[in-house]
């Protein structure tokens, strides 16, 4: 499936699939969305994009491997238990900062989100890894 | 609404088993896949149907409705269905390989190449 | 207080540290080990923990006990974590050399750990649901790693391997579904203050078949057995040396576990039911056994035989009873990880599982056969040896429960379990090298020394288990009154 229409759409389409993903997965705490579901359209563009190319092209694209995705992924969720541990509550409690930011308004960030991100780059990197090991066969 | 789930269950149940006992290994996966469906919603309907009576109060009221919809077996069922995801996929990959490997998809072939 | 989480987080540190480093593939099997020797090491903190202060409890993310996801570690949890520690570091050790390149440069050492978070997850959760999950994830890297390497013969055996496992898991996640709607609640000892208020209900009867059924089908009780002697001599034997002594014990924990914390109010119907069943496991997997002449074959229907007089301990359900399987399981998870050790070693210096092929190696290797004596007779139950008290305790708390049918058969399947392994000694080591075979492929290397280390740190195990009954024993009944006084449980989880 070499044509130009497709790849022409894969290429404009992967960076808007991306920003969406990240809305998604931002929004997530209090709405629909999340960490999941935002790993899988992440990956949705990526493997769009090795229909179109091919996956070379496509691990091109992603620059990092897709394991180091995953070791990012699961090194996230690690480090997102360990501020309870110095605020001195039991293991794996939400720990919450609040920053406010001119013209944005107050930024809510806490622990579960960095948590949700380790689950949104494992989900890519597992996903990006199972698709593209089937293609290449 | 539960009778009408309940009758999918058994239905998704039956079809899950009679493609369980088919020779071929697609239908196998094809089985196991309605077997969790099967499962997800049994945990669904145990969990309790109230349409429209979310758990969280909306803006403007204090309290929730008399009779919320428990959220939790929801999250069970998202977990359950995340990891089906996940073990589907190996199946899959693991009967390609297996046809890959031998020409056949069919279980009874294993039989023979227990002892070889 | 983070110590209950440990067990947990110390292998996905290590999965971490494996992944950050695939490149390097020479420092994975020392990663590993590294990872496997800390988790002993916790493990065995956290048993002396338990000793001096009671059952730990740990509720994640500051939720109280019902509401969140409880870690409780009691007296048999922590017995439990120190023997997967040992099986973890002995198997690390040992696979250093017996795992090929092509194997360890494709994950095989995350995996390894990932199976060990799985198995130290279930330990130490409260939680049903949790525990599922901690299953899931035992049981995906399990298929992995039956399939590693995907040779013919393994992906036929992960196919039977694969389908029945996640039937069921199934099984076990409408179980959950049908309790949590009868009684909104899934942590354990929640559940066990519910079910103990509840009068007897048709719906919590169909769950506790449900769970019956999905752990059976985990631990290999009969009649749902059939899936392990079809898959388990596929994979490299370190790969099932690990499953041998940690999978379907994980089955075995999570049974005791629930029949003796919540399902205990149908005493009548469920003791009798396991006192038969564990009779039959014992028997057909012993019987089963005798007939076969493949190494690992032997020893996989060994697994059932054994998984038996453990379900026979839960269904004799005395403090007696309960801690002879406890014993019991410490001494096979042991000695059975060591058969599989010893028969890699084999297969090794000849090349072949197969008894018929294979003769003679008293002469060439005779400590070799000191070392699988041990861990063989232990499991048939020789005097000084862990499976010779093992044994005793679970048949006398028999005879004192009045259980005579189930205590006599105990008896008898010792008898041919012995057979099965002085015929793996007789065939392998006494009788000659059968004639017209060309020489061992392996006769004159040496054994690489990671495959011995292991190897002979679980025979000494075995012989101190042996030895030190008493001390041992003592910890066994401790975690059995535990078992056996829920409220225990319930109060140190829910508060008075």
């Amino acid at each position: 499936m070499k044509s130009y229409i497709v790849q022409l759409a894969a290429a404009r389409l992967l960076p808007v699939t991306l920003i969406l993903s990240m809305l998604v997965f931002y929004r997530g705490h209090n709405d629909p969305g999340g960490g999941f579901i935002g790993g899988l359209m992440a990956s949705a563009g990526f493997i769009f994009y090795a229909m179109a190319f091919d996956t070379r092209e496509a691990e091109k694209k992603l620059r990092v491997s897709p394991l180091m995705l995953i070791v990012a992924g699961l090194s996230f969720a690690f480090i997102s238990t360990l501020p309870s541990l110095f605020a001195g509550n039991p293991f794996f409690t939400g720990e919450w900062v609040s920053l406010s930011i001119p013209l944005l308004g107050k930024l809510k960030l806490g622990t579960p989100l960095l948590f949700d991100f380790g689950v949104y780059l494992t989900v890519w990197g597992v996903i990006v890894t199972i698709i593209f090991n089937v293609m290449e066969e | 609404m539960e009778v009408l789930l309940a009758i999918v269950i058994g239905l998704l149940y039956a079809a899950g088993v009679y493609l369980l006992l088919r020779r071929s290994i697609v239908k196998l996966i094809l089985g196991i896949m309605f077997f969790s469906h099967a499962t997800n919603l049994l945990i669904f309907v145990a969990g309790g149907l109230h349409k429209g009576q979310p758990q969280f109060a909306s803006d403007g009221l204090t309290a929730v409705s008399a009779n919320p919809t428990d959220p939790l077996p929801q999250a069970l069922i998202l977990t359950a269905i995340v990891i089906g995801f996940g073990i589907t996929a190996f199946f899959l990959a693991l009967m390609y390989r297996f046809y890959q490997a031998t020409g056949t998809e069919d279980l009874d072939e294993l039989k023979e190449g227990e002892n070889k | 207080m983070i110590l209950p989480a440990l067990p947990i987080l110390i292998p996905l540190l290590t999965i971490i540290f494996l992944l950050f480093n695939f490149q390097r593939r020479e420092w994975q099997p020392w990663i590993g080990l590294t990872g496997a020797m800390l988790q002993l090491v916790v493990s065995v903190l956290l048993a002396l923990r338990v000793k001096s202060q009671g059952i730990l409890v740990l509720n994640t993310g500051n939720w109280e006990a019902p509401f969140g996801i409880t870690l409780v570690v009691d007296a048999f949890s922590s017995i439990m974590l120190v023997l997967a520690g040992i099986i973890a570091v002995s198997v690390s050790i040992y696979s250093i050399d017996a795992i090929d390149r092509q194997r360890q440069s494709f994950f095989y050492f995350p995996m390894v750990h990932g199976l060990l978070m799985g198995v130290n997850g279930a330990f130490v959760t409260g939680d049903i649901f949790n525990l599922y999950v901690w299953f899931e994830v035992m049981l995906t890297a399990s298929f992995v790693l039956i399939t590693l390497g995907g040779e013919k013969k393994q992906l036929n055996g992960a196919i039977k391997y694969v389908s029945i496992n996640l039937v069921s898991s199934l099984f076990f996640l409408a179980g959950i579904g049908l309790l949590y709607g009868k009684t909104g609640t899934l942590n354990m000892a929640d559940l066990a203050l519910k079910l103990s208020l509840a009068d007897n209900n048709v719906l919590m009867n169909t769950s506790a078949v449900l769970f019956f059924v999905a752990f059976s089908i985990k631990a290999a009780v009969f009649p749902f057995f059939f899936w392990l002697p079809a898959s388990y001599h596929t994979p490299p034997v370190a790969i099932t040396a690990l499953f041998a002594g940690l999978l379907t014990k994980v089955g075995v924990y999570a049974m005791i576990r629930f029949y003796t914390l919540f399902f205990v109010q149908d005493k009548l119907f469920w003791h009798p039911l396991f006192l038969w069943i564990g009779g039959f496991t014992m028997v057909i997997g012993v019987l089963t056994a005798a007939s076969q002449y493949d190494i690992r074959k032997i020893l996989s229907f060994h697994i059932i035989s054994q998984i038996g007089y453990m379900i026979m301990g839960l269904g004799i359900f005395t403090v007696a009873g309960i801690a002879g399987a406890i014993f019991y399981m410490a001494h096979n998870i042991i000695a059975k990880t060591n058969t599989f050790l010893v028969a890699g070693l084999i297969n090794r210096v000849t090349g072949s599982y197969d008894l018929k092929k294979i003769g003679g190696l008293y002469k060439i290797r005779p400590w070799l056969s000191i070392l699988f004596i041990i861990p063989a007779f232990g499991l048939a139950g020789i005097p000084p040896l862990s499976g010779f008290f093992g044994k005793l305790i679970l048949i006398s708390a028999g005879f004192n429960a009045g259980e005579y049918v189930i205590s006599f058969i105990a008896l008898a399947v010792g008898l041919f379990t012995l057979f099965s392994m002085v015929k793996i000694w007789n065939e392998a080591f006494w009788k000659p090298r059968p004639e017209g075979l060309s020489p061992y492929e392996g006769e004159n290397e040496n054994l690489p020394v990671s495959m011995v280390i292991p190897v002979v740190i679980l025979g000494l195990i075995t012989l101190t288990m042996g030895l030190a009954v008493k001390p041992i024993l003592e910890i066994a009944m401790n975690a059995a009154g535990q078992l056996l006084d829920p409220k225990i449980y319930i109060q140190a989880v829910m508060g008075s």
